[in-house]
């Protein structure tokens, strides 16, 4: 330890041990949380920048260095293998790699910082899109003697669709090439000539050498010829407070809290913007008004609240109102719709193919949802967009969506959280794709073409169905339940009548229908009170697929 | 009043900082999101500062209604009398209510790290205890304390992590996890972990019981304990577990825990600090991880990970 240290100034940064009480909560009041992702090829240092981040700021301790120091393996040619701290799995200290993303943590005096080391082998880009997703700056390593690599770029392009604003070009090993200028120079002028289509705000580059610490927290002396900050400082004085803060105010509805018949408060965080006491809201999708009539806390009650603060609120009048519902201001509203296109990360072996049905997770809306058309795939070598069939693990591209209920978003480039969303498998209940919405799809259909049962399907929120029931007073309980949750349901004993009904798209519930694709309810062991019975049977046609699942039920009070 | 209380009272005055408020928001989000999503969740609860701070948040993310979930303890039979004592009071006290499980087999079979070595006894008691008592109440989610600073497996672990029907995790396959769009979808006998407070660390841990005065257990706070002295490590007495060397005997020392756990596993360590600035203070200084000071983690390399691959949280 002592060659190393011996080797390194430790920033003013670094010296936080040894403060009083009464200074360290003077100096946290005052800290904002930076949270950064570093990425970039294999071997271009990634973990050895945040070994030496860490260690220069004073954020490992003694005794996980001695581990490291002790450690069977060092792939450094330095005294002590950094990476070997945030490898932190065995298959990752043994094949020498970073297969997942690994989150560290220090802070100094001005900053808390939150790094997500991300994985460099193509093939953990789902991982390295994990840790990119929550970072409002990337740091992207190029080994001085490699250049910009297909990785750098595939990385630097997902960081922009990310909606990364910042991005920190981090030239390392510039020791092994006696810190020339020139080699510095054309990689920075390399990754411009890419980049610079992106739309990032701002490109900063930095000549540095992670393992020597040389521009890390202090500029160094052996690179007279860069004039700029080190990645200390401008990790230090970058914007830490995301856009969301002034976007329109969202507030997408996570959970009612009901503890008595005299509050009923809609929980949810902030997604951005300010909602304060009094102002008016629409909810959505409905459309209803109401104001805000208080904001609750557990330490009582807020003025106003920004994101991305978890609140309560209390609303002036009752509304129907649950899990996947938005507030907003009226006139600054989201835009709503069951169609849209979106980027796509696409994240798992299985193809993506047009027609796929997914489960979308969209702020706190689980719903039903197809693949339309996959526009287009992006080539990350020559950075041009083509026509596809299909996505592959790890391809981007541009997909057309339709959701079987109205999405409430923004633009993802104006809104990461209310813009973002996953799509989950079915089956393998994996997170199969992590989506950004472009724009809404307004679908003009030509008068002549015929309306089908899907279409139908997809406007009712759930799929047509006749149902056999011979129990009356059941059945009469099931067409209020299904009505007053939005179905389109009747209930009729006339069989060429229910027929019809049942082609138009409704769900038909009759005691004697004869019919090969009727559901039998008579057959289902029900229990006896007639209110578990009907969950019995909401249970039931979801499992069919009638009904949505979980859309009958999500968004329940306490 | 003097003018340190002015000043720290100055500071309560002003409310969380700003790190620390985007740090609780996104925890009472991903609670909440629990909640929401699952059918029947339990919180674990170690009764240790994280265990504290996650009860807090899980407090705020319903008020005011009640925690809809259980608190559930998995008790090995060699937690500290002071660790029971707080776990009997506090929950109960905020109107909580706490579950508790025990592998009553292993317990009876005189499971002891003595006799079957650190790593085999925790899994018995700990990790078998885990599954058992989560198999029994049919949980599908349980919330676990556990922070990504506190070890490097840890450190790789998602918020929602997904377990097998044995409760294993598979760290080469882990759920993509973008933005804070969790995925809770499972089938039958597979379950989530849930760590609300993965991106916190020590100190936030203790800055947070500082500024929202949130009760902790004693053995935090420095005062004369009889410890047996071996060495750096000072090792508590209770439960009688290690045998003395010749001429040992348990000594008063001025000490407090940094981390709690099971008494033979759990070392204190020398100090003074008896209050939760002091404490604070303290970690400002100290240079060493606050597990060092855990037996278990270090029986072999990447000894956490291992554990978590046979179901341990």
């Amino acid at each position: 330890m002592a060659a190393v240290e011996s080797n390194i100034e430790l920033s003013p940064s670094a010296k936080q041990a040894g403060l009083t009480i009464e200074e360290f909560l003077e100096q946290e009041a005052k800290k904002e949380l930076l949270r950064f992702f570093t990425c970039g090829s294999v071997d271009d240092g990634k973990s050895t920048l945040i070994g030496r981040l860490l260690y220069d700021a004073r954020g490992i301790y003694e005794d996980q260095l001695a581990s490291i120091q002790t450690s069977k393996v060092n792939r450094s040619t330095g005294p002590i293998d950094f990476s070997l701290l945030t490898d932190g799995l065995r298959a990752e200290r043994e094949q020498g790699i970073t297969i997942d993303v690994a989150y560290r943590y220090f802070s100094t005096p001005k900053r808390k910082f939150i790094i997500a080391d991300t994985p460099g082998h193509e093939q953990y880009t789902r991982n390295m899109a994990t840790g990119a997703s929550t970072a409002s700056l990337a740091i992207v390593l190029v080994d001085a003697r490699h250049g910009v690599l297909p990785q750098t770029r595939r990385h630097a392009t997902i960081a922009s669709l990310l909606g990364i604003p910042r991005v920190v070009v981090a030239v390392n090993k510039m020791d092994l090439l006696g810190f020339r200028e020139e080699v510095y120079r054309q990689i920075v002028r390399d990754f411009h000539a890419f980049a610079d289509t992106l739309g990032f705000e701002q490109i900063l580059a930095i000549p540095v050498s992670a393992l020597e610490g040389d521009n890390v927290t202090a500029r160094s002396a052996r690179t007279p010829w860069y004039d700029g900050p080190s990645l200390m400082e401008v990790l230090e004085t970058a914007p830490a407070s995301s856009r969301d803060r002034d976007q329109p105010a969202r507030f997408p509805v996570q959970y009612v809290i009901r503890p008595n018949q005299d509050f009923r408060g809609y929980a949810g965080q902030i997604a951005s913007g300010v909602f304060r006491r009094g102002d008016e809201v629409v909810i959505l999708p409905s459309g209803q008004r109401s104001r805000i009539a208080s904001i609750v806390t557990f330490h009582g009650e807020l003025e106003e609240a920004t994101a991305p603060a978890s609140v309560t609120l209390t609303l002036k009048d009752e509304r129907d109102i649950s899990r996947g519902d938005l507030l907003a201001h009226p006139g600054q509203e989201p835009q709503v719709a069951r169609q849209f296109e979106a980027d796509v990360v696409w994240m798992v072996e299985d193809a993506l193919t047009t027609g796929r049905n997914f489960l979308l997770k969209h702020t706190t809306q689980l719903v039903n949802a197809r693949v339309t058309s996959i526009e287009s795939r992006l080539d990350i070598a020559t950075m041009e967009r083509s026509s596809a069939h299909h996505l592959s693990l790890n391809d981007i591209g541009v997909v057309r969506i339709e959701a079987s209920r109205p999405i409430l978003f923004d633009p993802y480039r104006l809104n990461r959280a209310t813009g973002s969303f996953i799509l989950i498998d079915p089956i393998s209940n994996l997170t199969a794709g992590a989506g950004m919405i472009r724009h809404a799809i307004q679908r003009k259909t030509q008068d002549d073409v015929p309306v089908t049962p899907a279409e139908r399907a997809a406007r009712n929120h759930h799929a047509p169905a006749l149902l056999r029931l011979s129990d009356r007073e059941l059945a009469r309980r099931l067409e209020r339940r299904l009505f007053d949750h939005g179905c389109q349901v009747v209930f009729s004993e006339d069989l060429s009548a229910a027929r019809g009904l049942f082609d138009a798209g409704l769900i038909v519930i009759s005691p004697a229908i004869d019919d090969p694709s009727a559901l039998d309810l008579n057959a289902l062991p029900l229990p006896a009170s007639a209110a578990s019975a009907i969950d019995a049977i909401v249970d039931y046609l979801e499992q069919k697929g009638v009904l949505e699942s979980g859309s009958l039920n999500l968004g329940e009070g306490i | 009043m003097d003018k340190r209380v002015i000043t720290l009272l100055h500071f309560c005055h002003m409310g969380l900082s700003s790190h620390l408020r985007d740090l609780e928001a996104e925890s009472i989000h991903i609670i909440r999101e629990v909640a929401a999503e699952f059918a029947k969740p339990v919180m674990l609860y170690s009764i240790g500062k994280d265990s504290s701070v996650m009860l807090r948040l899980a407090q705020k993310a319903f008020y005011p209604a009640p925690i809809p979930f259980p608190l559930l303890h998995v008790d090995t039979g060699y937690k500290f009398r002071e660790m029971i004592e707080f776990r009997d009071w506090y929950p109960k006290s905020i109107g909580c209510e706490l579950r508790v499980w025990r592998n009553e087999e292993a317990i009876a079979a005189g499971a002891s790290p003595v006799k079957l070595g650190t790593s085999k006894c925790c899994h018995l008691l700990k990790t078998r205890g885990l599954l058992g008592a989560l198999e029994a109440g049919g949980y599908d989610a349980a919330f676990g304390g556990a922070r990504r600073d506190e070890e490097k497996s840890r450190a790789k672990e998602r918020i929602f992590s997904f377990r097998d029907q044995f409760g294993q995790w598979d760290p080469k396959n882990q759920r993509p996890e973008l933005w804070n769009l969790y995925n809770s979808r499972i089938d039958k006998g597979q379950s989530i972990r849930v760590f609300p407070l993965s991106n916190w660390t020590e100190l936030d841990i203790w800055h947070y019981i500082h500024l929202e005065k949130i009760p902790v257990v004693p053995l935090y706070f420095a005062k004369v304990r009889e410890m047996i002295v071996r060495g750096d490590s000072l090792i508590p007495p209770e439960h009688n577990v290690y045998p003395l060397l010749p001429g040992e005997k348990p000594q008063p020392v001025l000490c407090r825990m940094r981390s709690i756990g099971c008494t033979p596993c759990t070392g204190a360590i020398r100090s003074e600090a008896d209050t939760v600035p002091k404490i604070i203070e303290e970690l400002l200084a100290l240079r060493r991880s606050e597990r060092e000071y855990r037996i278990i983690d270090h029986d072999q390399e990447g000894s956490m990970e291992l554990k978590k691959r046979e179901g341990y949280f």
